[in-house]
């Protein structure tokens, strides 16, 4: 199997399953009781606290725990939302659904949302934020590294303007943590979401970063965990293993980085070189994801595309794995100016820890006779090929 | 969302691929802009559907539809032809995932405007059969 759709999801790192088994097991405790057994566990999640602050430069008293990134988003943004009702919000027209989807609900509670477009190449213009400010903007949310094309976001140039005008600023950083080096206060952002099946952690499992003073009301109610601030019992377990997956990458990213950045653009090269017609989606260099290819192919359509792939066991994806299925082209390609046809041929390969340099001679084994055999099937090849004589 | 073992192999191993030298008819429905573009040749010798062919641009129940509709038609006459409705190719495939069906759809206008291009050059009349709407199709 030759799987290239990290960006959707990695496979569990055998230490942080062996971090984790204890929790499974024997240490089962709720940590907030007070007897030893529950404090060993208590321990445990200050440790994965102590772990995660430290990774992004963070105090542990601003991390807190979630069910994933999709929670740290709804809450980073819904939090506000409930303090107070109205006024003026901006996100990107390239976010993941994961926070463009709640800007829509709050656009439908009355919010005013403004949609900062992007270049070709995936990036935001810090000239646009500056010129969306209004008098009556409460938050600002700009996805980090955009998880179809990989772009990464002059995050501390938009964070002046933010902190000019004295509005929290909101990143997406899910694609980002355990991936690139992510320093909060390099960043100048107010609040980060993260997620632990992005580095090798178990799935269900992320945190919100909230810098100390940023008003943030909760969006779950009940127990007093997380200081009162997010309700439920702790996924101790999940919590465990996101510390110790998020230790690893860390540890691994100064090779890994450059490593999985040169398979990168070896594969874009062995693309582009060999099979005709296609064309790179987004930019180059340490402006894009270490593990992102994302390529169009015209003539032919993604998902006849995939699914030869994953007939010889090759796993890759259509814009992002949550809009496989989906009828509409990647609302990210038709933002950067990609057109219908070539956003509808687009593929992403997402490269991660498990790959090596040998993949790309896998996968171009299988993905040039697939492109070869769609495009004798498509009736816009016969077009080009007569108008091209 | 999952293809049926029908669909994937008409998928894999689509028959009647081909553009068809100086056919009776062609129908082109569909454009990039909705992802599915299917073209449907056919060759009609005294009202009979002797041979059926298809180029498509699409997802894999676009190819598996055109693909079908193709094998269906052959051999029948144009006003059994007629008879060959989405519903039909949806049956012959094993079903198809709902956000699919929208190209059961698409095959059948395909190859209803293979068969009114074909009408139209021989100035004759199908029964039933209306003049294809435009390429930019709503699904």
């Amino acid at each position: 199997m030759l799987y290239l759709d990290n960006a959707a999801t990695t496979p569990l790192h055998p230490k942080a399953l062996e971090a984790m088994m204890p929790y499974l097991t024997e240490h089962f405790a709720n940590p907030s009781s007070v007897y030893s057994p529950a404090r060993k566990v208590r321990a445990a999640i200050d440790e994965a606290r102590q772990t995660i602050a430290t990774a992004i430069n963070a105090e542990p008293s601003e991390i807190f725990f979630t069910s994933g990134g999709t929670e740290a988003d709804n809450w980073a943004i819904k939090g506000l939302w409930s303090s107070e009702k109205g006024g003026h919000i901006i996100t990107t027209q390239i976010e993941h659904h994961g926070i463009l989807n709640v800007f829509e609900y709050l656009k439908k509670q009355g919010f005013e949302v403004t949609y900062l477009p992007v270049d070709i190449e995936g990036l935001v213009n810090p000239q646009d934020l500056e010129n969306a400010i209004k008098p009556d903007t409460r938050l600002i949310s700009i996805i980090f590294a955009n998880n179809e094309v990989g772009s990464i976001q002059p995050m501390k140039a938009l964070s002046d303007i933010a902190r000019k005008h004295k509005i929290p600023l909101h990143t997406d950083a899910v694609q980002a943590v355990g991936n690139i080096p992510v320093d909060v206060h390099a960043l100048g952002v107010d609040m980060l979401s993260l997620s632990a099946h992005k580095f090798q952690g178990p799935k269900g499992v992320g945190a919100l970063y909230v810098k100390k003073g940023t008003r943030l009301a909760a969006i779950f109610h009940g127990g007093a965990q997380e200081k009162n601030r997010r309700a439920g019992t702790e996924n101790a377990v999940g919590i465990i293993g996101m510390g110790a997956a998020l230790k690893l990458s860390i540890e691994a990213m100064p090779k890994e980085t450059k490593r999985i950045s040169e398979i990168r653009d070896k594969l874009i090269h062995e693309i582009l070189t060999k099979i005709p017609h296609t064309k790179l989606n987004g930019t180059t260099g340490d402006k894009r994801l270490p593990g992102n290819v994302n390529i169009s192919f015209s003539f032919i359509e993604g998902e006849s595309l995939l699914l030869h792939l994953d007939m010889n066991e090759c796993y890759a994806s259509t814009g992002s794995a949550c809009s496989s299925g989906a009828l509409e082209p990647s609302h990210v390609l038709m933002a950067m100016g990609i057109g219908h046809e070539l956003s509808n041929g687009a593929l992403r390969f997402s490269l991660g820890h498990g790959n090596t340099e040998e993949d790309i001679t896998k996968l171009m084994a299988i993905l040039q006779p697939a492109v070869e055999k769609l495009r004798s099937l498509s009736p816009l090849y016969d077009d080009f090929l007569r108008s091209n004589g | 969302m999952e293809y049926s073992e029908k669909v994937m192999d008409h998928f894999m191993n689509p028959r009647n691929v081909g553009e068809m030298e100086d056919p009776s008819g062609i129908g082109t429905v569909g454009n990039a802009q909705c992802g599915d573009i299917m073209r449907v040749f056919l060759k009609i010798e005294d009202g009979i559907i002797i041979d059926a062919t298809f180029k498509t641009f699409g997802c894999g129940a676009a190819v598996a539809t055109s693909s079908v509709v193709t094998e269906m038609v052959k051999g029948k006459t144009v006003e059994e032809a007629m008879t060959i409705t989405n519903k039909a190719v949806v049956e012959a495939l094993d079903d198809l995932p709902a956000a699919k069906k929208h190209c059961s759809v698409l095959a059948e206008e395909a190859l209803q405007s293979a068969l009114w291009d074909y009408a139209q050059k021989n100035g004759i009349t199908i029964e039933g059969l209306e003049e294809p709407k435009e390429t930019a199709h709503e699904h």
